[in-house]
């Protein structure tokens, strides 16, 4: 088994309105297997072990789909690896005698709850904003009287992998959030069943959006930080689509 | 005992009967709903999908989950599929073929009304989940496709790419952050219960604590929904995600209701083997890669080639040799048991050799390489990111682990437990699956619960408490609950001991696993007997847990989840010890056929077993249901 050893800086924050700052520790005899998590793992029950709280960070699944984890790594929003969540960034990926800086994401609208854990509930508000389909339990017709052509299914599929992680925020220059938005966007609003509430769902959303967040100026970092690359395209439709719900919302409304 | 263990399923055919009984069903008016509150514990498929209906319906409802939102509960990693009875490919599957292949498949250990019930459901659920959008896997006409999965003859599962479970959640969730929107749902994230109120026999209401200021709360209700999940941690290795607990069932146990079958566990065949010590969990791959994939081990323990360097002749394909029929694609339990019983052999594979081959080179042959991308490029790059493999290259390496839980909260016909008020959905309860559980089931069992089932049948308990009040807070009940729950968060802080939970976890998981696992018998179990005990008592005496209880504080969370976990873990030990017979998932080493496949007894056990909590240091009282089969005949399994 092949082991490395590794210098961390670590954010430590007792909490919400506590001054935070970095702490170095030495990460010894890593197993390259590991995952980054696992590593930090192995940190806090040496930490546990001289008496030092636990470094706080979240997960749960452990294979990059619940997006509960997400730390920045060198600065970079999940770390180094592309289309990978810090979960399942191994480190084989890294090298012995690295130094490794590891931060929470930094927005201000996802303020800092402990060391490396954030709170990301505007993503939940853009959701409750609009995010659904209005369709009561009991209410559906059968499935495949909808038939959806498998190209846009696919397309609407690609945006609905969005794991909710808030890394295209942590990763932007302004804190936006368009591409999480988009993305929950998208995949309603390119299906049938999306259609009947697309404009006011797009509208809701993107202006709950920017009651929270900043606003985006086409970087790109986001979708570089992605961990299921969720492409920019989703913006510039979601960006088309907001324009127009201004006008379809209101004729909806019996005001053209 | 509170209530009874009546399972209360109503008369006629089977095929009739919830039919009937939604017929004979009390209502609630529409315009009284709103007049019942109910708190609905956990937001994964089965809590999200009954807080939504229920909101939908116009009751007040209280929605929790320790998570920071909905989105993330454990359904999220859902892979393979969702079964239903559509029969859109015309193969001749049908509501009662489905219902006969889970009874089947659960080894005659459930409930055959309950089972009819979910296969009715499970058509519906295909319907509601593509009305909210979820983007099942079409076909280029853009109708829906279906593929088949573990076990199964015919093709009837739906599946989303490889990520089935979090499309159904983002379905689920999404209509559950509707009715949020609506006002009908409160939701409170980052919020754990912590026991359950039960006054005049009745569950009335839930303790709390807010996991990031610390504060513990009382929630009173008309009635309290569980849907916590299952307790796959309890082995501290298993493929659930590192939260996944039993907190919430094992408190409602504690307060009176009866917990059933807990040793019925649930071992994947297709996960990657562990790599160390510091492994934190186990990652499964669908099994649907078991359609194309090949498994097998070298035939010569002492074998170093390369796998592709080793001749046919001297490879051991032990599931295809022994089960001609159905060959890779028997049962979990069946393919997991056998793939344990060669690497018990020392034929295991990987630098642990505590693996077998799942070799892609015949489908890759036949089908090409852009084939097996299309169908498995993800769980492939999975494979690759976790192992640092490449598996178009070489065969991957897999090994069982526990994956799931059919053991649970006992429930009635309508999904109420013994304790009038408390109903159980999705994987804390124990319905449906018997003793295993067949591959795309959970899922179904979930969404028909929450949507299909409960919000029928709530009404029929709600209904007579018309006009009547939820126990206020400050009533001496929830008094006595909320100070008791204090007491322990600050014994934990207290003990200042030396060791860490998780390292108490670990100890605990690896007594289940080598016990309580893939094959029991009897001199193991009562070794757990024994251990778990002692283990318990050292970690009650020597487990740290820094920092305070206010604010974050994950340890501090673990040590009471783990501490749950120790009592169940005796619990399934002696439910394995007491039940001699081999049936699905529990395989007792004493009850075998000549070839070695797990041996029922019916005449003995053709019941399910449902314990009732003495106390701590009692021993727990075992009560019975016996399972009548009317529709499905009692056979030997057979996957030869
Ligand atoms: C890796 C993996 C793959 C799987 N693939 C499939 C598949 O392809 N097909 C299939 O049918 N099944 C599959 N399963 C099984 C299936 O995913 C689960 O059985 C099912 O999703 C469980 O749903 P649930 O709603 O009952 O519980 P969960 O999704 O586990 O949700 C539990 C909820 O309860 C909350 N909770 C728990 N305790 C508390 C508490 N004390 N206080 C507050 N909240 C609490 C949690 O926050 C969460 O919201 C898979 C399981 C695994 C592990
Ligand atoms: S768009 Fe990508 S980065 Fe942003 S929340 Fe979704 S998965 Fe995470
Ligand atoms: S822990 Fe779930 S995505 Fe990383």
């Amino acid at each position: 088994m092949n082991t490395i050893n590794l210098t961390l800086e670590v954010w430590r924050q007792s909490g919400p309105a506590a001054d935070g700052g970095f702490v170095t520790y030495e990460a010894n005899d890593v197993a390259e297997d590991m995952s980054f998590l696992e590593m930090l793992d192995l940190v806090n029950e040496q930490l546990i072990a001289t008496g030092e709280e636990p470094i706080e960070f979240e997960s749960d699944c452990r294979e990059g789909i619940c997006g509960t984890c997400g730390v920045m790594i060198n600065g970079k929003a999940h770390g180094p690896e592309k289309a990978t969540a810090t979960c399942q960034l191994h480190m084989r990926k890294f090298d012995d005698g690295d130094h490794i800086v590891v931060e929470p994401w930094r927005a201000t609208s996802f303020p800092i709850i402990k060391d490396l854990a954030v709170d990301r509930s505007p993503l939940d508000d853009i959701v409750t904003a609009g995010g659904f389909i209005g369709v009561n339990t009991g209410s559906a017709p059968d499935a495949n009287l909808i038939p959806v052509p498998k190209e846009t299914a696919d397309a609407a599929f690609d945006a609905a992998a969005c794991i909710g992680c808030g890394a295209c925020v942590a990763a932007c220059p302004n804190s936006a959030a368009q591409l999480f938005t988009s993305a929950k966007i998208q995949h309603l609003n390119l299906l049938p069943q999306g259609q009947a509430e697309r404009w006011k769902r797009t509208e809701a959303m993107v202006e709950t959006m920017e009651q929270f967040f900043g606003s985006c100026t086409n970087h790109g970092e986001c979708t570089e930080a992605c961990p299921k690359e969720i492409p920019l395209d989703f913006i510039a439709y979601t960006n088309r689509d907001y324009v127009k719900s201004k006008i379809k919302n209101r004729k909806l409304a019996g005001q053209s | 005992m509170i209530g009874s263990l009546d399972p209360r399923v109503p008369d006629g055919p089977v095929a009739d009967k919830w039919t009937n009984h939604k017929f004979d069903m009390k209502l609630v008016n529409p315009a009284n709903k709103r007049k019942f509150e109910v708190i609905v514990v956990g937001t994964g498929l089965a809590g999200a999908s009954a807080a939504a209906s229920l909101g939908e319906l116009g009751y007040r409802v209280k929605a929790l989950t320790y998570h920071d939102s909905p989105r993330r509960a454990h359904s999220i990693s859902a892979q393979g599929g969702i079964n239903a009875a559509k029969n859109y490919q015309n193969d001749g599957d049908s509501v009662f073929r489905l219902f006969y292949d889970t009874v089947k498949g659960g080894d005659y250990r459930s409930r055959e009304a309950n089972v009819y019930r979910l296969a009715e459901a499970s058509v519906d659920i295909i319907d509601q989940a593509v009305a909210q959008g979820v983007p099942f896997a079409r076909e280029y006409g853009g109708l829906l496709d279906n593929r088949s999965f573990g076990g199964a003859q015919v093709s009837r599962t739906f599946y989303a790419r490889g990520q089935t479970g979090q499309q159904l959640l983002l379905g689920a969730y999404s209509a559950l952050m509707r009715q949020v929107a609506a006002g009908t749902v409160d939701l409170l994230t980052r919020t754990e219960m912590l026991d359950l109120v039960v006054e005049d026999g009745r569950a009335v209401g839930i303790v709390t604590r807010d996991l990031l200021t610390g504060e513990i709360a009382s929630h009173s209700a008309h009635a309290v929904v569980l849907a916590t999940g299952g307790y796959g941690n309890v082995y501290y290795l298993s493929t659930n995600a590192m939260a996944c607990n039993v907190t919430a069932a094992w408190r409602a146990h504690r307060r009176g209701a009866l917990f059933a079958n807990p040793c019925y566990t649930q071992i994947h065949p297709t996960c990657i083997p562990a790599s160390d010590e510091f492994q934190s969990k186990l990652t499964l791959m669908s099994e649907s890669l078991r359609n194309d994939g090949r498994i097998w081990v070298p035939r010569d323990p002492d074998e170093t080639r390369m796998a592709k360097d080793i001749p046919e002749a001297e490879r051991y394909y032990f599931l295809e040799e022994k089960y001609p029929a159905f060959g890779n694609l028997v049962p979990r339990d069946v393919a997991s048991r056998n793939a344990k019983t060669v690497v018990d052999q020392g034929l295991g594979v990987g630098p642990l050799k505590n693996g077998v081959y799942l070799d892609f080179a015949v489908a890759r042959e036949r089908d090409g390489v852009e084939s097996i991308r299309a169908k498995y490029g993800n769980l492939f790059d999975m494979y690759e990111r976790i192992t640092g493999e490449d598996p178009y290259e070489r065969p991957m390496r897999i090994y069982p682990a526990i994956h799931y839980t059919m053991g649970g909260l006992w429930v009635d016909y309508d999904l109420m437990s013994n304790v009038p008020g408390l109903f159980v959905l999705g994987e804390a309860n124990f319905s449906d699956h018997g003793a295993n559980r067949l591959g795309a089931s959970a899922l179904m069992q979930g969404l028909a619960d929450g949507y299909f089932v409960l919000p029928y049948t709530i009404g029929n308990y709600l209904a007579p408490l018309l006009g009547t009040n939820p126990l206020p807070t400050d009533h001496e009940s929830f008094r006595a609950v909320n100070a008791e729950v204090a007491e322990r968060t600050r014994h934990w802080l207290e003990i200042k001991g030396t060791r860490s939970v998780d390292w108490f976890h670990r100890e605990l998981g690896k007594i289940c696993w080598d016990n309580i696992g893939m094959a029991r018998n009897s001199a193991g179990l009562e070794k757990a007997l024994s251990e778990i005990p002692a283990l318990r008592e050292e970690f009650h005496a020597d487990v740290r847990i820094l920092g305070g209880d206010e604010g974050l504080n994950t340890s501090l969370e673990k040590a009471g989840r783990v501490s749950d976990f120790f009592e169940l873990a005796e619990l399934m030990a002696r439910d394995a010890l007491t039940r001699e017979e081999s049936c699905g998932g529990h395989f007792r080493e004493e009850s075998q056929t000549d070839e070695g496949e797990a041996l029922r007894d019916d005449d003995n056990f053709a019941h399910s077993a449902a314990w009732e909590w003495t106390g701590s240091d009692t021993e727990p009282i075992r009560h019975t249901e016996a399972l009548e089969f009317e529709n499905v005949a009692l056979t030997q399994r057979s996957y030869k």
